[in-house]
């Protein structure tokens, strides 16, 4: 369920970090969707066009004067009626939702909808929005599986510029490159902000638990860029002050919820039983690109202009070749499958990996063996559990994460035992 | 000349299987196949794995090279009551039991020796050619794979057709990546450079067996219909999409297959059936989605018991859209090849793939549509029960919906199919007869 946010330990000091993450909560899980109203009523004649989750190009859609809403289904707050009656029992659970949410007219305010390649069904997906709703743009985009700025950056590249000219015909602005750098910069501004939370949460994940830092990041499915990295720069600023101590959990990073979302309800359970999540790859999409999108410095010298000699579109499109993250989506050719992975750990100073993977999410769960096999090469505990995103019941999960934090912290081998000594005695957060 | 080996019908009791001289032909050409590559380490051929959509089996063999297709491996041992094991064997290593089976299947016939259909070990692979047409699992297959075997890859990433076109752009990007990545890699494995004439001949032989393929399947216009396109379709696609195309052999089978055909048209037959000939034809049908390999003969015995026959499937498209018009074009040796790989069943949308269902009831003239929804292939199954609602309002045509799944015996539950089926066709008898749900 849709819960108010419960505040972090630490007193009256977590007020405005409170009201914050709460304004958050309400971005990030509100069905109604009334930031994007606002933006459209705020800008009149602007689209906002829907997408699918993992990555989207968003500056391309900010470019094009738009709103770009990420689409998370619709969690454990809608019943769903309609939406099941389009799929078999066999089929993960986010289509279903998204399917409910668009035949129950929450999503009428969208424009668009975007279907990035994420795996058969959201594929599929796409086929069925053109079908199901055909007064609205419905765009399959095929995220390159070549890498080679030649090959598949230039097929990439053709494909943003008939996502904008798409756009355009739909009544959005026409694409240009003063408005693609700019957004750009945007999303650079946000991508920073991210990575500074990101660093927090590895160095003080209790001044920024993973449940906060979740409505926090998710927020920004319905905010421009720029407004989200103004959001998580409040919120990293805040946090970094609590004076909150330490609690004695484990360290963990969390993989395979790329796409379908676990409630909310879930990620404080995992942290009540003693996991402190200090990375995961809930909303992937804000997250693939590791990195600046490359502009050009411009020094003025010889009277250039910003970006000029560079396409934009080309720097999103090398951006994505570039520095795209590890996923399950991701076709990964030479590196080592599981490197990614293994690294985030080393990196967090993780004490080991939990499997959360979507019930019948194909990419997720065909990675995950390969994803095991690197963690079990680099002796790092793991443990796996599926949900969906209306899971209700979380005990089991619970117990089961609880007694994975218990097991690492006595016997894990990345635990040494004077690190032991000095833990203090788990606190449970309210 | 045909032949009538014995078998075992689902009852226990010996029956006499009828086989025609092109299965009897084709039976050869696999068991021959599969002989090569058990010698082939010896005689220093290379060994390719690969998929069936979007294949490029006459690379594979203007290089010299032998194919391996674990789907078919999968689909073999499904058939052989192997599969079960193999899946359970994939589980107990980790895989979830959420996933393809075709996956598990493979990866558990590998850790249990990678023995083929004929008995004799499979060759590990010297190459893993990932032809992503039309299918995301395809890729992680291959990435699973590579985690077992100690050999390169390549990898020909074919864009989606989400509305049907296949656009400039889409089609350069396949040939740069034919160009560039796949041919390069293939000539290293085979050490040998690719001639663009061979490959040519291999092509030219491809359009020709395409072009017989083509006028069996357009034999189902007839009533009685000489064929079943669904049931019998997988046994009529099996050289042209696996390891044949583009060979002799493959063309001599449906050169066969063709005068086969035209005996039955020319004395009012229809196709065998695993208890014999189907001439009384009571309902022609066209079937969407995969059959189950598990319980084949069973699954296909239920519709020839109610005289239903199969006059259209898109399975059998799942290797190409020959009866729409493509043929490979040795002229054109990699534009040809990109287009084959973009125009498989599969990778098209799904607004698409409701035309083309729409087309067969049509073109056919069929009663109704069925469609068997299998657990492991999201490709195929996201969205049928929107396809389904689509077509009947298109058509008029009443669907029917089962769900089972391609290798795993565990999702194949007889009596239930077999009610649905039975309630579905007594539903179109009714119609027909004008009854319930006839329309005016």
């Amino acid at each position: 369920m849709n819960h108010p946010v419960t505040p972090s330990n630490g007193g009256g000091a977590n007020d405005a970090v409170t009201a914050l993450v709460e304004r958050a909560r309400k971005l990030a899980l509100g069905l109604d969707l009334q930031a994007v109203h606002d933006f459209k009523r705020n800008n009149p004649g602007a689209l906002a066009i829907g997408h699918m989750p993992i990555y989207t190009p968003r500056p391309i859609i900010e470019a094009c004067g738009a709103l770009p809403v990420a689409v998370f289904g619709g969690g454990d707050d809608v019943d769903i009626i309609r939406g099941d009656s389009y799929f078999q029992s066999y089929i993960c659970h986010i289509p279903r939702s998204t399917v409910e949410l668009g035949l129950s007219g929450h999503l009428d305010v969208l424009d668009g909808m975007v279907f990035p390649s994420i795996c058969d069904v959201i594929r599929n997906l796409g086929g069925m929005w053109a079908m199901l709703f055909k007064d609205k743009w419905a765009c399959y985009l095929d995220l390159p599986q070549n890498f080679d700025r030649d090959i598949g950056g230039k097929f990439y590249a053709h494909e943003l510029r008939r996502m904008a000219d798409e756009m355009h015909a739909l009544g959005g602005k026409k694409l240009d490159d003063e408005s693609l750098w700019q957004a750009i910069a945007d999303e650079n501004r946000r991508r920073g902000a991210i990575s500074e939370l990101d660093a927090l949460r590895r160095r003080a994940p209790h001044l920024a638990p993973a449940s906060e830092a979740y409505l926090v990041v998710r927020a920004g499915s319905v905010l421009t860029a720029a407004g989200h990295a103004e959001l998580i720069q409040d919120y990293v600023n805040l946090a970094s002050a609590r004076t909150d101590r330490p609690i004695d959990n484990v360290r963990v990073v969390l993989v395979g919820a790329f796409c379908e979302q676990p409630p909310w309800s879930l990620i404080v359970a995992l942290e009540k039983a003693g996991c402190d999540i200090i990375s995961d790859d809930f909303q992937h999409g804000f997250r693939t690109i590791e990195g600046d999108i490359r502009i050009p410095v411009f020094d003025g010298a010889d009277g250039t202009q910003p970006g000029e000699g560079l396409d934009p579109i080309d720097a999103v499109a090398d951006a994505f070749l570039e520095l795209g993250a590890a996923t399950a989506s991701r076709y990964i050719d030479e590196e080592t499958k599981g490197k990614a992975l293994v690294d985030a750990v080393k990196a967090g100073n993780a004490d080991g990996v939990i499997f959360a993977a979507a019930s019948f999410c194909d990419p997720a769960l065909l990675d995950q063996p390969m994803l095991e096999a690197a963690c079990a090469a680099a002796s790092i505990p793991f443990t796996s559990f599926k949900y969906s995103e209306n899971t209700g019941q979380f005990q089991v999960i619970r117990e089961q994460a609880g007694a994975f934090s218990d097991s690492v912290k006595l016997w894990g081998e990345t635990a040494p035992v004077q690190k032991k000594k000095k833990r203090r005695t788990r606190r449970p957060r309210a | 000349m045909t032949a009538t080996p014995s078998t075992k019908a689902a009852t226990g009791a010996e029956i006499k299987v009828h086989k025609d001289r092109s299965q009897l032909r084709q039976k050869r050409m696999i068991g021959d196949h599969f002989d090569a590559l058990s010698r082939a380490k010896e005689e220093g051929r290379k060994v390719v794995y690969t998929f069936v959509p979007g294949n490029l089996c006459e690379l594979i063999g203007a290089l010299d090279m032998l194919a391996v297709l674990p789907e078919i491996n999968a689909l073999q041992s499904g058939m052989r009551g192997r599969s079960g094991g193999y899946i359970g064997e994939a589980e107990k290593s980790g895989h979830s039991e959420d996933v393809c089976t075709y996956v598990k299947c493979d990866i558990g016939m590998k850790k249990s020796g990678n023995v083929g259909p004929t008995g004799v070990e499979i060759p590990p692979p010297d190459l893993l050619l990932l032809s992503y047409t039309g299918c995301f699992t395809f890729l992680k297959w291959f990435e699973l794979l590579k985690q077992e075997y100690d050999c390169p890859i390549a990898m020909l990433h074919v864009p989606y057709q989400p509305d049907g076109k296949v656009t400039p752009a889409m089609r350069e990007y396949v040939v740069n990546q034919l160009r560039d990545k796949v041919i390069p890699k293939m000539e290293e494995v085979a050490g040998k450079k690719l001639d663009l004439d061979v490959l040519s001949e291999w092509l030219g032989r491809s359009a020709e067996a395409e072009d017989d393929l083509v006028w069996v399947w357009e034999s189902a216009r007839h009533t009685p219909s000489p064929i079943d396109g669904y049931f019998g379709g997988v046994y009529y696609i099996g050289p042209i999409f696996t390891s044949f195309r583009g060979t002799e052999d493959a063309v001599n089978y449906y050169r066969e297959l063709r005068e086969e055909v035209q005996q039955r048209i020319d004395a009012n037959q229809g196709p065998q059936t695993p208890d014999g000939r189907l001439d009384d034809q009571k309902f022609r049908l066209v079937v969407e989605g995969p059959p189950n390999w598990t319980s084949f003969n069973d699954f296909w015995r239920m519709f020839a018991n109610e005289g239903a026959v199969v006059v259209s499937s898109t399975y059998t498209r799942v290797g190409g859209l020959y009866d729409q018009g493509f043929r490979h074009d040795p002229g054109d040796p990699l534009g040809t090849l990109a287009d084959y790989c973009l125009g498989c069943y599969t990778n098209l949308g799904l607004p698409s793939r409701v035309d083309l269902l729409e087309k067969y009831i049509k073109d056919y003239n069929a009663d109704g549509f069925f469609i068997n929804s299998v657990k492991s292939c999201n490709s195929f199954s996201a969205g049928q029960l929107l396809m389904l609602r689509q077509l009947e309002e298109r058509t008029g045509v009443p669907g029917g919906f089962v769900e089972s799944d391609l290798v795993d015996p565990r999702y194949f539950s007889k009596s239930n199919i077999e009610n649905r089926l039975q309630s579905y066709l007594q539903m179109l008898q009714a119609k027909k007869a004008g009854g319930f749900g006839a329309v005016a």
